[in-house]
């Protein structure tokens, strides 16, 4: 299996493909729906980020509490698509990606492709793997969200897909189309 | 009559909370290892990451998945019982904020306006029936939100019929597509009313993987929609492939004569539940 660490160049990122699995290593920031509004509230106030935007990425997830002497309590992925009307700004400002789970919209796929982003595939449901991956977490914002606060963890090894690459293609692109009747 | 202290039931309940949270029930665990075999590329590679996430959180005691869910308690209550010592909804609540507490279970129940956490995931979600006798059975499942976000209820024509239900089942789950962590279970209640047919459809939720409706009518619905799902293509998160749904499980009740309520509760491949009798 191949192994990333993070930071990641906008070349490496262009290097990985939609369908690889990966092992990830770095920095990553959670944030999820109620750390997203603070985060834009700040940036319309033309204040500063939790964290730096450029490169950063972004974990869709919200810990449960770290039990005594790990780092973090059980932590899987949530859905990204709820994040879909965020996604686009932040990548604009240099984001270097998120991981989450499921599909995005066309507007995140485009804001990928057009600023070098990559959106990777956590596997949904598998908290207590991705929990003991997290190897340091401090809260760097908004204490008072509890779980969907903003943390910085330092992980080791993450199992990844890379979902939709830096060239738009998706693995969810033969998703069927729903039925407009139903 | 038999007395009961309500701290019974505070402690039944904080023992199976405790035990979903960090479980995933033995049917779901066997369908998902054979789900596995049958795979390949990233969709085997998710559910070998499953498999291998239920033998972590056994070891470490750490909840299969963060999202802790919504605690729906279904309890039986035996007309014979009389209950002391307090509230049943304030018993309920307190085992379960114990359970979420001691097991560092994350707490996800906010004001759905203000977005305020209630800070330790109550109000659970009980429903009481009463029934014959001087026992109580306790159910309880931790509800995840990323597929209930993806449920609905659809309120069909009697002209529907079959085809109409079994349409609902299916696009409803071809709708939700990557979202609710598949391979997904569906509990689908047919029939009762506008929210009758959702409890119909949460309580299908506990029924065993390996079982059928014993009506062959509704077990052919389950069939079918079964084989319908999995054609989709959708796979395990969505990651393409032959398993999007690991059970179709069906529950039906009288209707009005004007209608056909259908209600399809998803639920995540993080199958949870237990139970209990005092």
């Amino acid at each position: 299996m191949k192994r990333i660490a993070l930071p990641l160049s906008k070349a490496e990122r262009g290097a990985l493909h939609a369908g690889e699995c990966v092992l990830l290593s770095g920095t990553i920031y959670t944030a999820r729906d109620c750390a997203h509004k603070r985060i834009f509230a700040l940036l319309d106030a033309k204040k500063t980020t939790p964290f730096p935007l450029e490169n950063a990425f972004i974990y869709y997830a919200g810990p449960c509490p770290a039990p005594a002497g790990k780092a973090s309590g059980s932590c899987g992925p949530t859905t990204s698509a709820r994040m879909n009307s965020f996604a686009p700004r932040l990548l604009d400002l240099g984001l270097g990606g998120m991981i989450g789970k499921g599909e995005m919209s066309a507007e995140v796929v485009a804001a990928l492709k057009r600023n070098g982003g990559v959106y990777f595939a956590a596997i949904g449901g598998a908290g207590a793997l991705y929990g003991n991956a997290v190897k340091h977490s401090e809260c760097v914002a908004f204490p008072d969200l509890l779980s969907e606060a903003v943390y910085r963890f330092e992980v080791e090894d993450f199992p990844l897909v890379v979902a939709i690459d830096a060239a738009g293609n998706s693995i969810y692109a033969n998703l069927p189309p729903a039925d407009p009747r139903g | 009559m038999r007395t009961l202290n309500v701290e019974q039931i505070e402690d039944l309940v904080y023992r199976l909370a405790r035990r979903a949270g960090v479980t995933i029930a033995e049917d779901c665990l066997s369908a998902l290892v054979r789900a596995e075999r049958e795979e390949t590329g990233a969709a085997k590679f998710a559910l070998g990451t499953v498999l291998q996430n239920a033998e972590i959180a056994q070891a470490t005691q750490m909840p299969v998945c963060q999202d802790t869910g919504m605690t729906a308690v279904f309890l039986e209550l035996g007309q014979d019982v009389a209950l002391t010592g307090g509230l049943l909804q304030d018993a309920v609540n307190a085992g379960v904020r114990r359970a979420y507490a001691d097991g560092n279970f994350r707490k996800s129940i906010c004001d759905p306006l203000t977005r305020v956490n209630t800070g330790d995931n109550t109000p659970a979600h009980l429903h009481v029936e009463i029934v014959a006798g001087d026992g109580v059975r306790v159910r309880l499942l931790p509800k995840g939100f990323g597929s209930e976000n993806m449920s609905a209820v659809c309120m069909l024509t009697p002209a529907e019929g079959r085809e109409g239900v079994l349409r609902a089942i299916v696009e409803t789950v071809k709708k939700a597509g990557s979202r609710p962590c598949p391979p997904v279970v569906v509990g689908v209640g047919i029939g009762g009313s506008f929210d009758g047919c959702t409890l119909l459809a949460k309580k299908a939720l506990f029924r065993d993987l390996g079982s059928k409706n014993p009506r062959e009518d509704v077990a052919s619905i389950e069939e079918e929609a079964l084989a319908r799902i999995n054609a989709l293509g959708i796979g395990a998160q969505g990651f393409g492939g032959k398993i999007t749904a690991l059970k179709v499980l069906c529950e039906v009740a009288p209707t009005h004569i004007a209608g056909l309520p259908v209600a399809v509760n998803i639920q995540c491949h993080c199958v949870r539940h237990e139970e209990g009798t005092l």
